[in-house]
């Protein structure tokens, strides 16, 4: 170990050695702590006495031997080492000696060959200056005679300038022309005072004028087309002409020829708008550039500085003027597009029209023709909107013309369709195809108006057609107006003048009334979603909400079903009214059966509560007073007691009917007879017969009886009882209205003699 | 401002007929005729003490037959017509014998017959004096009997309907409605004697009838407008033919009209259709106003007497209704008024624009009625009450409510 670590102390002593000898001390100050160590052999400081002392102090003898060893080896490698340096040393400063004694030579003979350049470049100095001096002469008449000939080019081109013009102008090269003259109307302007270049001056002016001359009547005769006559301007104006008459002309010009265009444009719409903005809007946007390069953004050199201004407001007032005319060709032609069919083409012409417009917006950007083209386009959405609510007005007008022609003739129906058995079976199906075309025809419509605000129509993100076209212009004024048209025609029909003809079906009321309720609980709110889904109706002004439709179609169904209802009951109230009018009762005979009149008023009401029943459900009773053997007459007779009328018609208590019936009064609630019915069958039903039965009441009372007349309304009465009850809600209403009816018969008898019970009922059993 | 309670009235018979005194114009008095088959008709004066609301009535035996229609003469206190029924029910018990053997026979032969007759009738002149005193139960006195004058019967003609005095005049014309045939009659000699002095008679397809009938008051009283069926007929009496025809006036049966008593082109009308009427002659083609208020037939309606926006109608839904018509009154529409009012110089006052928007409404519905209301008049003396009755019996008189009433006057 201790000689590996002096091996490595010894290599550091070495290294320290060797930089000493190179001046270099990089120890640095980590060392220098040990440096002072007197101890350290190989310290500065190193001081011998100190360290033998330490040693011998330290140290045993064997380590003391060891280290005397250790010592003279190191002693004996320094040696060899000391040996080793100074040998290469003083090889090295023999071979320096002997480098420096060669380079000595060297440099002498270098000497000499510098003296020898320096006298040769003496000698060619001397030499070059002789040779410029006498070249001088000779370069200084060159530089003249090039000089001359380029004056000499000149003069010749200005000599042969006339003739030239005039090759140019035989040959139409107008353009070469007017570039030729203008290089040389300087120069003739300024050499003018001398006679020769005076008369080519003169010749010159002379053959411009007559360019200037065929230039103008080219430009007057119209030219073949905008890009010659554009030509025309800019060489008249390169001639200094004034720009004014020339923007003038220009335009009138170009007027002409767009006029033209607009003539003549009489076709399919789409054709038509091809054809308008490829003829004309798009010369009209070739003659606005060529315009603006001649006279606006080019404005001619020297010109006053307000041309471009005039030159620019009469080019608005061409535009304006002739996108006017345009405009009110457009409109007329969009007017005339009546038809409904094909939407898309409209939508597609107006694109065009519309895109090619924005052209125009670019080139003049303060223009209003872009503005009123888009004004355009939104007055014919806006129609179109319109003509499409005509049009589902009128279609659901001809659906209704079908669906009556269809209940004029039932029986046909009935006999197409498989499942009609019944006669009005056909309702059902009739009511579904109803609400479906309409359903369908809304959304054709809905998707044909939709084309207004594709995505790929430039005018779909105008701000109208994002806001105001969907929510006002399809919602409000398409859709809700619509189903407010079909809630208003619904009701019109309730206020038909004539109640007594009978103008309207009662089925298609009933089938209406349906329809209308329909609407109410699902298709208003279905359509209106669709509607804002389809068109992403942002509402930014108050719409009308959902509910107030519904409220609308719920009052028209209402309506329409009590007007079925009083329409129904009239009918048959009719039938008794006649019966119980053209009947002479005194002098009647004995009822043998139940009169006819009384069997067709429950054949009527039996199929109208089919019909009814094929539309609305069948609604809530009152309970029963017992169960399905009430069909029989126990009921009748046994809800009321049975003497009650022989009590009555006493002549010895005049006031016992009255007290009776009133006393029966109170316990009664009042009837409405022409009320408003509730949405189901049974309801309706009761409406129907609380009028017939009503109305056979008022008129028994306007009558007098015989005793067998009494008896014939007894057994009238039975058989009423009989079948009707079923029809009600509450059977004892109709057995109120009955027991009335009898009890008016009774007093407006003269000799009131009431049939026996089991009489009666034989003769209703019998039928 | 609590409105009186109505006042009822019941009477033992059933009853249809009902007017206004006419020519009292002092005393609140109705009188209603009664039907019955079995027992006397009577007649009941029917005296409304307004301070006390209390009635007093008089009954005066109407023997002849029951009683559909009643009229007061509008010049004399104590005439009257009625409209009746005569039963000539002559072999009852024949026919009872021989049912079974042979009925046609029978019937044809024992002929019972109910025919319908006209008259005119005094009230005997004690009436009043010979009851006031005594106590009001007078059912068990013995009433005393109407006084014949005259029958209106003519024996070419059917079954009077209804008979019609001239109104406001001397209580020496009237006109019967007779089947199809409109008859005036001139009454002579106080009464006793009438001879007809002209017929109208409507010609037309089927069984025409006329089923009622009303003298205009305008035009020197020589207008009359008839009902037949669904249609409303104007008639010049001087040359006795049709001025105008409302075809179609009603869905139904028209079963009452009556004239505006101031603006001589308007008429009211209502029928079986539930809907009130109201009609401008010189264009029938549409109704100038509908009020469908009713539930059910519609079988009288009365323009008040001095103020014409007051329409009372009744009907066999057993309801009485009182309509303000303010926009087709003779009144100056509301506004108009009000306007000139405020220009004067209060513009704001609150009172003044709450009283402003006067418009046409149901004013009220009585509902005191259990049966069929067949009939309802104005009081001549009272304009401010009227009485309505209904098939029970049930007379119920009324006031238009005050509020109405002083809005209207002040």
């Amino acid at each position: 170990i201790l000689t590996v670590e002096s091996g490595a102390s010894r290599k550091r002593r070495v290294h320290g050695m060797l930089k000493m000898y190179y001046g270099m001390n990089e120890e640095g100050k980590a060392d220098q702590p040990d440096s002072a160590d007197p101890c350290d052999i190989n310290g500065q400081n190193f001081d011998p006495d100190v360290y033998l002392n330490k040693l011998r102090r330290e140290c045993s003898l064997g380590e003391l031997m060891d280290q005397e060893g250790c010592m003279v080896k190191q002693i004996r490698s320094l040696d060899s080492d000391m040996q080793t340096l100074v040998y290469e040393n003083y090889n090295k400063f023999i071979s320096a000696t002997d480098t420096i004694r060669k380079m000595k030579n060297d440099f002498k003979k270098m000497e000499d060959e510098m003296d020898c350049l320096t006298t040769n470049m003496a000698a060619i100095t001397e030499f070059s200056a002789s040779i410029s001096g006498t070249l001088q002469d000779q370069h200084t008449q060159i530089t003249k005679l090039s000089g001359v000939h380029s004056l000499l080019r000149k003069l010749q081109f200005l000599f042969e300038l006339p003739a030239r013009l005039n090759k140019c102008v035989e040959l139409q090269a107008y353009g070469q022309a007017v570039s030729a003259h203008g290089r040389a109307r300087c120069v003739l302007q300024q050499y003018s005072h001398l006679p020769s270049f005076r008369g080519i001056q003169d010749d010159c002016l002379l053959i411009m004028d007559g360019l200037r001359l065929q230039l103008r009547q080219r430009f007057r005769d119209g030219g073949s087309s905008a890009k010659d006559l554009s030509e025309c301007v800019e060489l008249l104006l390169q001639l200094d002409e004034p720009a004014e008459e020339l923007c003038d002309k220009f335009l009138n010009h170009a007027g002409a020829r767009l006029h033209l265009d607009l003539t003549g444009l009489e076709t399919d719409i789409l054709e038509f708008m091809d054809r308008g903005c490829n003829e004309f809007v798009s010369s009209l946007c070739l003659v606005v550039t060529s315009y603006q390069e001649l006279f606006v953004s080019h404005a001619p050199a020297g010109a006053p500085g307000d041309v471009p201004r005039m030159a620019s407001a009469k080019l608005q007032v061409f535009v304006d003027e002739l996108a006017g005319r345009y405009f009110s060709i457009v409109e007329r032609r969009i007017q005339g597009e009546r038809g409904v069919g094909d939407n898309s083409l409209l939508v597609r012409a107006l694109d065009r029209f519309h895109r090619r417009l924005q052209a125009v917006s670019k080139l003049l950007p303060g223009s209003t023709v872009p503005a009123r083209g888009t004004q355009i386009v939104v007055r014919a959405a806006t129609e179109r909107v319109q003509r499409y609510l005509e049009a589902l007005k009128s279609f659901y007008l001809d659906t209704l013309t079908d669906v009556r022609q269809a209940l004029a003739a039932p029986r046909l129906s009935v006999a197409g369709g498989p499942g009609g058995l019944t006669p009005g079976g056909g309702l059902p199906d009739l009511l579904a195809s109803l609400s479906a075309s309409i359903l369908n025809q809304i959304k054709a419509v809905l998707a044909s108006v939709h084309l207004f605000t594709a995505k790929d129509i430039t005018f779909s993100n105008k701000p109208y057609f994002k806001g105001e076209f969907c929510s006002r212009g399809v919602r409000e004024d398409l859709v809700v107006s619509f189903i407010q048209f079909i809630c208003q025609s619904s009701r019109g029909f309730c206020d038909s003048p004539g109640d007594k003809g009978g103008a309207t079906p009662p089925a298609l009321l009933l089938l209406l009334s349906r329809l209308c309720l329909d609407y109410e609980t699902s298709t208003i709110s279905y359509i209106l979603t669709l509607t804002d889904e389809q068109f992403l109706v942002q509402h930014h002004s108050p719409v009308t909400p959902v509910t107030v439709l519904c409220a609308e179609a719920r009052e028209a169904a209402q309506r329409l079903l009590n007007h079925y209802v009083k329409v129904q009951g009239l009918i048959i109230s009719q039938m008794l009214r006649k019966s119980v009018e053209t009947r002479d009762w005194v002098n009647t005979i004995e009822p043998r059966n139940v009169r006819a009149v009384m069997k067709r008023v429950v054949e009527d009401t039996t199929s109208i509560d089919g019909q009814v029943g094929l539309l609305y459900e069948e609604g809530v009773r009152k309970a029963h007073s017992s169960d399905s053997s009430k069909r029989t007459f126990s009921v009748y007779s046994s809800s009321r007691p049975q003497p009650r009328y022989a009590a009555s018609y006493t002549p010895s208590a005049p006031m016992d009917t009255n007290l009776l019936s009133n006393i029966h009064k109170l316990f009664s609630e009042r009837i409405d007879i022409f009320s408003s019915v509730e949405f189901n069958k049974v309801s309706v039903m009761t409406g129907i017969i609380k009028i017939s039965l009503k109305t056979f009441l008022e008129c028994v009372r306007l009558r007098t009886f015989g005793r067998f007349g009494l008896q014939q309304v007894q057994v009238d009465c039975h058989y009423l009882q009989m079948y009707l009850w079923r029809f009600v809600s509450d059977e004892n209403l109709a057995h109120f209205l009955l027991d009335e009816i009898v009890g008016s018969t009774a007093h407006r008898c003269l000799d009131p003699a009431p049939m026996e019970q089991s009489v009666i009922e034989v003769i209703c059993e019998r039928g | 401002m609590e409105d009186d309670a109505p006042v009822i009235y019941g009477l033992e018979f059933q009853a249809r007929a009902l007017t206004a005194q006419t020519a009292e114009t002092d005393a609140i008095r109705f009188l209603v005729g009664t039907q019955s088959l079995k027992f006397d008709n009577q007649i009941h004066i029917i005296d409304f003490d307004d301070e006390n609301n209390i009635i007093n009535k008089n009954v005066l035996l109407h023997q002849a037959g029951e009683i559909w229609n009643i009229g007061a003469s509008p010049a004399d206190k104590a005439v009257l017509t009625t409209c009746y029924n005569k039963n000539i029910a002559t072999c009852a018990l024949c026919v009872c014998v021989c049912v079974c053997v042979c009925v046609c026979v029978c019937a044809a032969a024992c002929d019972s017959r109910v025919v319908s007759c006209a008259s005119v009738w005094r009230m005997p002149c004690d009436w009043e004096t010979g009851s006031s005193h005594e106590s009001p139960d007078d059912s068990a006195h013995n009433p005393q009997t109407l006084e014949l004058l005259c029958h209106l019967n003519d024996s070419a003609h059917g079954n009077a309907s209804s008979v019609l005095w001239e109104p406001m005049g001397d209580g020496k014309r009237v006109i019967s409605l007779v089947d199809n045939h409109a008859l005036l009659w001139d009454l002579q000699e106080s009464s006793t004697q009438a001879t007809v002095s002209s017929t109208v008679t409507l010609e037309g397809k089927g069984q025409l009838k006329f089923t009622v009938g009303k003298w205009s008051p305008h035009h020197n009283c020589s207008q009359l407008a008839t009902a037949n069926d669904t249609a409303i007929r104007g008639w010049d009496l001087r040359t006795m033919s049709q001025i105008y025809c409302i075809e179609n006036a009603h869905g139904q049966l028209v079963r009452d009209l009556d004239f505006n008593p101031n603006r001589q082109y308007y008429l009211a009308s209502c029928g079986d259709d539930c809907k009130v009427r109201f009609w401008d002659v010189r264009n029938v083609q549409e109704p100038v106003k509908s009020l469908e208020e009713h539930s059910h037939w519609v079988w009288s309606v009365r323009y008040n007497h001095s103020h014409d926006q007051l329409v009372l109608t009744a009907s066999s839904d057993s309801r009485l209704i009182l309509s303000n018509m303010v926009s087709i009154s003779s009144e100056p529409f509301g506004q108009l008024v009000d306007d000139e009012e405020l220009s004067d110089g209060e513009d704001a006052q609150p009172s003044d624009k709450v009283k402003e928007p006067l418009t046409d409404s149901v004013v009220s519905t009585y509902e005191e009625h259990e049966d069929s209301v067949y009939a309802a008049e104005w009081s001549t003396a009272d304009p401010w009450l009227f009485a309505s009755l209904s098939y029970d019996g049930r007379l119920v008189i009324n006031r238009v409510p005050r509020a109405l009433k002083y809005r209207i006057l002040l």
